[in-house]
């Protein structure tokens, strides 16, 4: 079947879940790619679980549909970990659909093995884990970890480059964004970059 | 089906955004709106634009959707290109507004961004609120993604404003599914569209004194009918129109549009109809039982208000078993609509095939390549064995 990179985001509200789907989409494109980027809304409130979908694909992508067998799941979130957040969108654990070759790639100060015992994903997969939270608060001054965990995303999966990732981000959102507030956001993904960890 | 170029003009944007842009493009005389979830980012860019002076528009925030579509009516019949745009329950509070417009003969454009209709409250895709407008008198344009959804509003300003039709037009794409997801979108330039567009010279004025007319008269036995006739005539021969500007735009900016998409259907034995995004998801599943050896096909109508009941009969002329996907019921203990629409079209075939419906999608229900495939696998059991279990049905339930 046709086949795309599949990408499955999980957050909270108000952490930059949406945005970041859409910075990886925005970047994808501006490498050649046919993207996709869309967000689920369910319960609109501060905290509530959130998920978003990437898909990146070398022909036009036809499918509209939610990715339920990601390649990458990104968990911008770690206390979503072990539950089942559905909030009355067809939803389920972090895990679902998951399978030998995902890339999980977890916003956390601990070690990539850690991460993969809760999970509880026995020899599946790839875990990584960078600390897109504390990255974020000393470059930021707030916790926003999702433009650090783009970083690391383009480390360990290859899809996206760094150099496009802060390329859109500087010329796309010089409108929305202080000069200050860019910078900043472009030394967390250098550094989400640099700080990624991988197992073993 | 809408193809990308690999040219610089390709952008990333959201079905809204798309809408947006292209309303900027157009830049019409008057915009009367009320923003609605999931449409509000159509209206929210818009009057950015407004704001920074980019567009002409007399912008015309409203207190209801009712008075949206009051305000656009006012303005058209003075002779202004209108726009607005609405989802869900803002399409129903138009309702009585609707028929006006259509009525007088008003070429509004609106993008109606599907959403379900309450109760219970629904904020995600389905198509309640624009099927239940699919008799109020309006071409509808369904559109499967954003690209699409961008090249129907263009064309939709030509098709409601010809001489032949002046007929207002919604042009239609999926809430959340199509509205919020950035997808490749190749834009025109501004110079193109305007081109493309032409100038507005509106049929009749009523702020044209030098040749004053009535709006709006009451009518008796003796005209009502004739008007309604009329307006019949002029609704069932737009399917011409939309051709034939389907065909400029495809000579112009080089993306094939017609009244419906036909996909793997020359040979095909049985085949699905839906609308909008799903046919997409619907196409790769086609694929992969096509790869099987399996004769399956799919059709996607574009233009669904007229209906275009000569053409999409000729389209399943050699089909066996056909399955109507709505994503909508029409609650009428039968079927959804355009399965009604779709099995009156097939009474004058020769060998009428069977014609199922499933109900699927509602209220953003995801509809997957694997919803697809249980779909065809069925259809392909139906022609084997001539025998159908359920005529209607809620797909994947019992």
């Amino acid at each position: 079947m046709e086949r795309y990179m599949e990408v499955r985001w999980h957050g909270r509200a108000q952490q930059g879940v949406v945005t970041a789907a859409k910075l990886l989409g925005e970047t994808a494109l501006r490498e050649g790619k046919f993207v996709q980027a869309f967000p689920e809304f369910g319960p609109e409130r501060m905290g509530a679980p959130v998920r978003a979908f990437n898909r990146i694909a070398e022909m036009p992508i036809r499918i509209h549909a939610q990715v339920k067998e990601p390649d990458i799941v990104i968990i911008i979130d770690p206390t979503l970990i072990g539950t089942e957040p559905t909030g009355g969108m067809e939803g389920g654990a972090i895990t679902d659909g998951t399978d030998e070759d995902t890339i999980f790639i977890v916003n956390s100060p601990r070690q990539p093995e850690e991460i993969r015992a809760e999970l509880d994903i026995d020899g599946k997969g790839r875990v990584y884990t960078v600390d897109a939270s504390r990255i974020s608060m000393e470059e930021l001054k707030r916790h926003m970890p999702n433009t650090p965990t783009l970083g690391a995303l383009a480390r360990v999966t290859g899809l996206i480059s760094l150099d496009s990732l802060v390329a859109n981000f500087s010329e796309n959102y010089s409108k929305k964004f202080s000069q200050k507030v860019i910078e900043a956001n472009i030394d967390a993904m250098k550094r989400g970059f640099q700080e990624v960890r991988e197992e073993g | 089906m809408a193809t990308v170029t690999g040219t610089k003009k390709v952008v990333g944007l959201t079905g809204n955004s798309a809408i947006a842009y292209a309303m900027k493009q157009v830049d019409p005389d008057v915009c009367a709106a009320y923003p609605i979830t999931p449409s509000t980012a159509i209206m929210e860019e818009f009057s950015g634009y407004y704001a920074d002076g980019q567009v002409s528009t007399e912008l015309i925030a409203v207190e209801s959707e009712h008075s949206a579509m009051s305000a656009c009516i006012g303005a058209a019949a003075a002779g202004a290109r209108v726009m607005t745009a609405t989802s869900s329950q803002g399409l129903a509070l138009m309702w009585e507004m609707l028929y006006v417009a259509s009525g007088l003969r008003l070429p509004i454009v609106m993008a109606v961004v599907n959403r379900a209709l309450s109760s219970p409250i629904n904020i995600h895709c389905d198509h309640s609120d624009s099927m239940g407008a699919r008799d109020s008198g309006w071409i509808q344009l369904y559109s499967e993604n954003v690209q699409e959804a961008y090249d129907n509003l263009f064309q939709a300003v030509r098709i409601a404003e010809d001489r032949r039709v002046l007929t207002p037009v919604m042009v239609c794409m999926d809430g959340f599914i199509t509205s919020h997801a950035i997808e490749n979108l190749t834009i025109m330039d501004d110079a193109e569209i305007k081109e493309f567009i032409g100038e507005h010279e509106s049929a009749y004025s009523l702020l044209d004194t030098e040749n004053p007319i009535t709006v709006g008269a009451m009518t008796l036995p003796d005209a009502y009918m004739d008007i309604k006739h009329q307006q019949s005539k002029a609704m069932a021969a737009s399917k011409d129109v939309v051709v034939e500007v389907a065909g400029e735009f495809e000579q112009r900016f080089g993306r094939s549009y017609g009244l419906m998409e036909a996909y793997m259907l020359e040979d095909a034995e049985v085949c699905v109809v839906v609308l909008s995004s799903a046919a997409g998801t619907t196409k790769v599943a086609v694929d992969e039982l096509r790869s099987q050896g399996k004769k399956v096909g799919l059709l996607k109508p574009r233009l669904y208000r007229p209906f275009p009941h000569e053409e999409i009969m000729e389209a399943l002329r050699g089909c066996k078993a056909i399955c109507v996907l709505d994503r909508a019921d029409s609650m009428n203990g039968f079927g959804g609509p355009l399965f009604t629409d779709i099995r009156a079209a097939l009474y004058d075939t020769p060998q009428r095939p069977v014609v199922i419906n499933r109900i699927f999608g509602l209220g953003g229900r995801d509809y997957t390549v694997e919803d697809a495939m249980e779909v065809y696998h069925e259809l392909l059991r139906i022609k084997e064995t001539g025998k159908v279990e359920t005529l209607s049905a809620y797909l994947g339930e019992d």
